[in-house]
């Protein structure tokens, strides 16, 4: 089985660490092939960022691709530009504190998730990123939680520990309503 | 061992250091900084020399006195960078210096686009700077196959005291995928190495011993430096040549490409079947020497049609497969150029088109 997924949004919501973290935790704990593909714009803020990773059971052709089974959007235009290539049958994550158009599309499953205003009503507006990769875990279940979290501890926890418990809490609340959506 | 995830570019630097090598020169361009800055950091933990140069020609060239003193050295660049490398390059290949580097090849031609491209393939295969010198030419599918390459290229760079390329792109230099690294030369064998190439190197010997970067000397001729070349050029054609081919005994349609673009026509190829049409690849893992066999041993009652896949518009290798071919059957294109990345549906889809035109 191959799973593609296309994360998008502004440069600075942590769209390619939620990427890298998603493939990396799929690299540590699984022997599965794991691809993640970065493509920016020159701006690091406010520019556009989108990253693909692919998750597969067999050899990885394209690491991008036009058509996907998953797609993660925390802005407007990502929404729109995305859109056409998520399959049908497919998961859509939506950043809907501010993206506010309906996807229009009823051959596929929504999952809304207001990460910008959780994560300000958390206190800490960054980590935006790792509410919607509890989602994303818990509606796909495409690697265990366990190992997400681990690589939670790992990657972010040794860097700025004062921050793993937000963090780790951040990807509990998505991952419950991830869960929930099923 | 362990499988570690790492970027390409940053894997190639990694492969490189683990083989010995300890100087590396560069100057920044997009999309293979990433190998200079691991350099960067990684060359001093070791004893190494990481320099930025002011530009690509300071810097080649530089390459060009370091790897005299018999350190393993490297460089790298993209694209519209590795032009300037040219005239460096070709000095390295008249002195017979064995230097590595590494083209991350993005969008051209000119300053092009800072995407992804293998848009570089004639340059790197036919003339890589003035003179007619050759150079065996490595490209990988995987991150994977960069670290491997990278790992072995020193040692072929030694074995023939010729330049060696490796030509990627910017997919396998900027993607992330699972890696296991090579062994480190031990401090003990990097020792050795530098020993093993005294004799012809610039530095470590008395006034009257010493050796000229300089082949046939000053003012006598170049003839017999050139007839030596050329004779290495042509040994490789029985030792050198790599390629893949999958699935090739009974298809009858062929799909070829290199790099990043063969692994992607390698699973559009298990579609392809899936769907009932019997393709096969062929992929140059060597662009130079290329295998003009593979192709032209193909059984040609057999296959009736060829798809070329690159990121190049217009097609490049495309002009070596006709080369082998000789018009035995039709050569279609699929092609994607300027910085836009080949996908797996625009592979399945000309390769349909060719099966409806030929079987």
């Amino acid at each position: 089985m191959e799973r593609n997924l296309i994360v998008a949004g502004f440069g600075g919501q942590g769209v390619m660490m939620l990427g890298t973290l998603l493939a990396q935790a799929t690299c540590d704990s699984t022997d599965k092939h794991v691809t993640y593909f970065p493509s920016y714009g020159a701006a690091m803020r406010g520019g556009t960022a989108n990253c693909y990773v692919v998750i597969s059971d067999d050899e990885i052709g394209a690491p991008v691709m036009d058509a996907v089974e998953d797609l993660i959007v925390f802005n407007e235009p990502s929404l729109h530009k995305f859109l056409p290539q998520l399959k049908p049958g497919g998961f859509l994550f939506v950043n809907n504190s501010i993206v506010t158009s309906d996807p229009g599309r009823d051959d596929i499953k929504v999952v809304e998730v207001p990460v910008t205003q959780m994560a300000i009503d958390m206190g800490n507006p960054k980590v935006l990123n790792i509410i919607m990769l509890g989602a994303y875990v818990g509606a796909t279940e495409v690697v265990p939680k366990e190992v997400i979290v681990e690589t939670i501890k790992n990657k972010l926890g040794k860097k700025k520990p004062e921050f793993l418990p937000m963090n780790l809490e951040a990807f509990e609340k998505g991952y419950a309503i991830g869960a929930a959506a099923r | 061992m362990a499988r570690v995830f790492m970027k390409g570019c940053e894997a190639i630097a990694e492969a490189a250091t683990r083989a010995g090598c300890r100087f590396f020169a560069g100057y920044p361009i997009t999309p293979q900084n990433e190998i200079p800055e691991y350099f960067a950091r990684r060359l001093p933990e070791v004893d190494g020399v990481f320099v930025q140069g002011e530009s690509e020609v300071a810097s080649v060239n530089m390459l060009y006195g370091a790897v005299q003193t018999g350190t393993r050295s490297m460089s790298s660049s993209s694209s519209t960078g590795i032009s300037l490398y040219s005239e460096g390059i070709s000095y390295c290949a008249s002195a017979r210096l064995p230097i590595v580097y590494v083209n991350v090849g993005r969008g051209g031609p000119g300053i092009g686009a800072i995407k992804p491209a293998q848009q570089d393939y004639k340059q790197a295969t036919k003339a890589s700077g003035n003179g007619g010198f050759e150079m065996i030419v490595l490209s990988p599918s995987t991150v994977q196959e960069a670290v491997d390459m990278t790992y072995e290229a020193f040692d072929l760079a030694e074995r023939d005291m010729n330049p060696v390329l490796i030509l990627t792109d910017g997919v396998i230099g900027t993607m992330m995928e699972p890696v296991e690294l090579p062994p480190m030369k031990t401090p003990e064998e990097i020792a050795a190495m530098k020993e093993a190439r005294r004799p012809v190197s610039a530095v470590g010997h008395s006034p009257e011993e010493q050796v000229r970067i300089l082949p046939g000397g000053v003012g006598s001729s170049f003839e017999p430096v050139n007839i030596a070349a050329a004779e290495l050029y042509k040994s490789w054609v029985d030792k050198d040549v790599r390629v893949e081919e999958y699935m090739v005994d009974d298809a009858e349609i062929i799909l070829t490409a290199y790099g990043i673009s063969a692994r992607i026509a390698k699973v559009a190829i298990k579609e392809l079947r899936a769907e009932g049409i019997k393709a096969g690849l062929i992929r140059p893992i060597a662009l130079h020497p290329f295998p003009y066999k593979s192709y032209g041993n193909l059984n040609f009652d057999q296959v009736k049609g060829i798809l070329d896949v690159e990121m190049s518009i217009p097609a490049q290798m495309v002009w070596d497969v006709e080369h082998a071919v000789q018009g035995r059957c039709p050569i279609k294109e699929c092609l994607r150029s300027g910085g836009e990345i080949m996908t797996k549906e625009k592979v399945l889809n000309a390769a349909r088109e060719l099966a409806k035109e030929v079987l």
